[in-house]
């Protein structure tokens, strides 16, 4: 059983972290960045697979490198790239890495990222994911014989799955459907896009009350009155407050990580009673981590 | 022409669950050409619904109920029978059963799965888009289809793409899907069709089935590409 499953089924608030694969072979920086600043500060580091539609190095090996190095990571798998197929075969191969953390996601559009023409694949989608491993899980895969039985697994795989949802998007009702629905299939943990309004997080997690898996809200550090503004502006389902904005513009340039850190942390102190985990993704910024972590008076 | 198959009766019902009173309607295009549709399919399938505990409210033949104007104007004499309905079972391709449901507030039901499009949309191009996936699932999803309209053809809703605006990631021009069928459903009171978890698709569906294989309009394209095939090849050592 991973450390994020055990510290959550022990009821324990946890943290977990996230780093984004290069887009080369130099893993040197980013590497020493989870040993650096997240390694024995939070329970896992989640690697992205192709964010945001821009090509880079593969989750899954960045994932073997972390354990290497005596760190849990959360194997991000997006839906956008692979066919069920491919899906399947990589969760085995995952396994056999040592990964047992994996999360379900649907994955940005290739318009989105730096292969504008290439095709989209979207065979499962999250929730079909989901099911995907739910089925490995049980000895058998997605497929069948010519009689229809489901074949056979020779070794079988045990996940930690995860999901995500949009606590403050414009639809919350179809969300919680969603949600509902991803739990129906096997999640066994939430992580949620950028929070930055504790009261529509507060309304969220009563109207996901009914849905028995642990969440953990999603935290992205702010670097700037600028970064925030084009949240707002671009990513769906992320608002940042005026009040914030403010704070980020008021803030002398050599002081804003310092302020970043102390605004992920009150959102974390704030949010703490309502769930049962923070995600933090500082977007390169691994270093105001432990800053974090100690104003928002966590233990690691 | 657009190719359709019958979905087999049980699966209808299945999508009527929860609706005593229905309207059947039939497009009198393409259907007629694949032998999917009709007068022959209208009998049946008020048949079929009074044996499964169905009350017929009115039932109509349109000629080509792709065309939203067509449909307005056709099903106007029948205001009282749909009004006095609950939901709208279509026999027609994809493109039909997205264009009644967008004219008439009740829920349009596909009767047929759209196997293949043929030349073109229908006789009159217009909004509504089918990808002739073989397994319509129009039925849960308020009459839009997830497929065309979803810029990831998701089937168990939106991902956290939606805008705001309820416009999707990948322009601000192009509505989020999802978005329209949470809007459609809530507005039929439908909501839990989306709560219905949903089976990754069957994508050998999309091959063409052998119950199309064996219409007159297949034997008659056949029949034509065997000609072209009597002419002399060249040679190609």
């Amino acid at each position: 059983m991973s450390q994020l499953q055990q510290r959550l089924a022990a009821g324990q608030f946890v943290v977990t972290g996230e780093i984004g694969p290069p887009k080369g072979t130099n893993v040197g920086p980013v590497l020493h960045e989870a040993e650096h600043y997240l390694k024995g500060r939070v329970v896992a580091v989640n690697v992205t697979d192709i964010q945001t539609a821009v090509m880079r190095t593969g989750s899954m090996a960045m994932c073997k490198m972390l354990i290497d190095r005596g760190i849990e990571p959360v194997f991000q798998m997006v839906c956008r790239d692979r066919n069920r197929l491919a899906l399947q075969s990589d969760l085995l191969s995952a396994a056999i890495l040592g990964i047992e953390n994996v999360l379900s996601l649907t994955g940005d559009h290739v318009v989105m990222g730096d292969h504008r023409d290439a095709k989209p694949v979207y065979d499962l989608d999250s929730v079909g994911l989901l099911q995907a491993m739910t089925r490995l899980e049980s000895g058998t895969d997605m497929g069948c014989d010519f009689k229809g039985n489901p074949n056979q697994l020779d070794g079988v795989p045990k996940f930690f799955k995860g999901c995500c949802t949009t606590p403050c998007g414009p639809d919350p009702e179809a969300q919680v459907i969603k949600l509902e629905k991803k739990a129906a299939a096997g999640a066994q943990f939430v992580q949620t896009q950028a929070v930055y309004d504790p009261p529509v997080f507060e309304k969220f997690m009563k109207r996901i009350e009914h849905v028995k898996i642990p969440v953990l809200v999603g935290i992205v550090a702010l670097k700037s009155a600028g970064m925030a503004k084009y949240m707002n502006r671009a990513v769906p389902g992320v608002q940042v407050p005026e009040a914030l904005i403010k704070e980020l513009t008021a803030a002398p340039k050599e002081n804003l990580k310092k302020v970043s850190a102390q605004i992920a942390a009150r959102l974390v102190r704030q949010m703490r009673p309502m769930c049962q985990g923070a995600h933090l993704m500082t977007l390169g910024w691994d270093d105001i981590v432990p800053d974090i972590i100690e104003q928002a008076g966590l233990k690691a | 022409m657009n190719a359709t198959e019958r979905k087999p009766n049980q699966e209808i019902l299945q999508s009527l669950e929860g609706a005593a009173k229905v309207f059947v309607l039939g497009c009198q295009g393409c259907p007629i050409g694949c032998q999917t549709g009709g007068q022959p399919w209208l009998d049946e399938m008020k048949a079929m619904l009074a044996a499964g505990g169905k009350q017929v409210t009115g039932s109509a033949l349109i000629d080509m109920i792709c065309n939203k104007a067509i449909v307005g104007m056709k099903l106007g004499r029948f205001i009282d029978a749909l009004t006095a309905a609950q939901v709208v079972l279509v026999g027609s391709c994809g493109v039909g059963v997205q264009a009644v449901g967008n004219m008439v507030g009740r829920l349009a039901v596909p009767a047929m799965n759209t196997l293949c499009m043929g030349d073109y949309q229908g006789l009159w191009p217009s909004n509504e888009r089918c990808a002739e996936c073989g397994e319509c699932m129009l039925a849960q999803t308020g009459g839009l289809c997830p497929i065309t309209l979803c810029a990831k053809s998701l089937v168990n809703g939106q991902c956290g793409g939606t805008g705001f605006k309820g416009q999707c990631e990948v322009s601000p021009e192009h509505p989020c899907g999802w978005h329209l069928i949470y809007e459609r459903l809530k507005s039929l009171g439908r909501l839990d069709d989306m709560r219905r978890l949903q089976k990754p698709r069957d994508f050998r569906k999309r091959e063409i089935s052998d119950a199309y294989r064996h219409t007159i309009r297949w034997a008659l394209e056949v029949a034509e590409d065997e000609q072209k095939s009597d002419k002399p090849q060249p040679v190609s050592k």
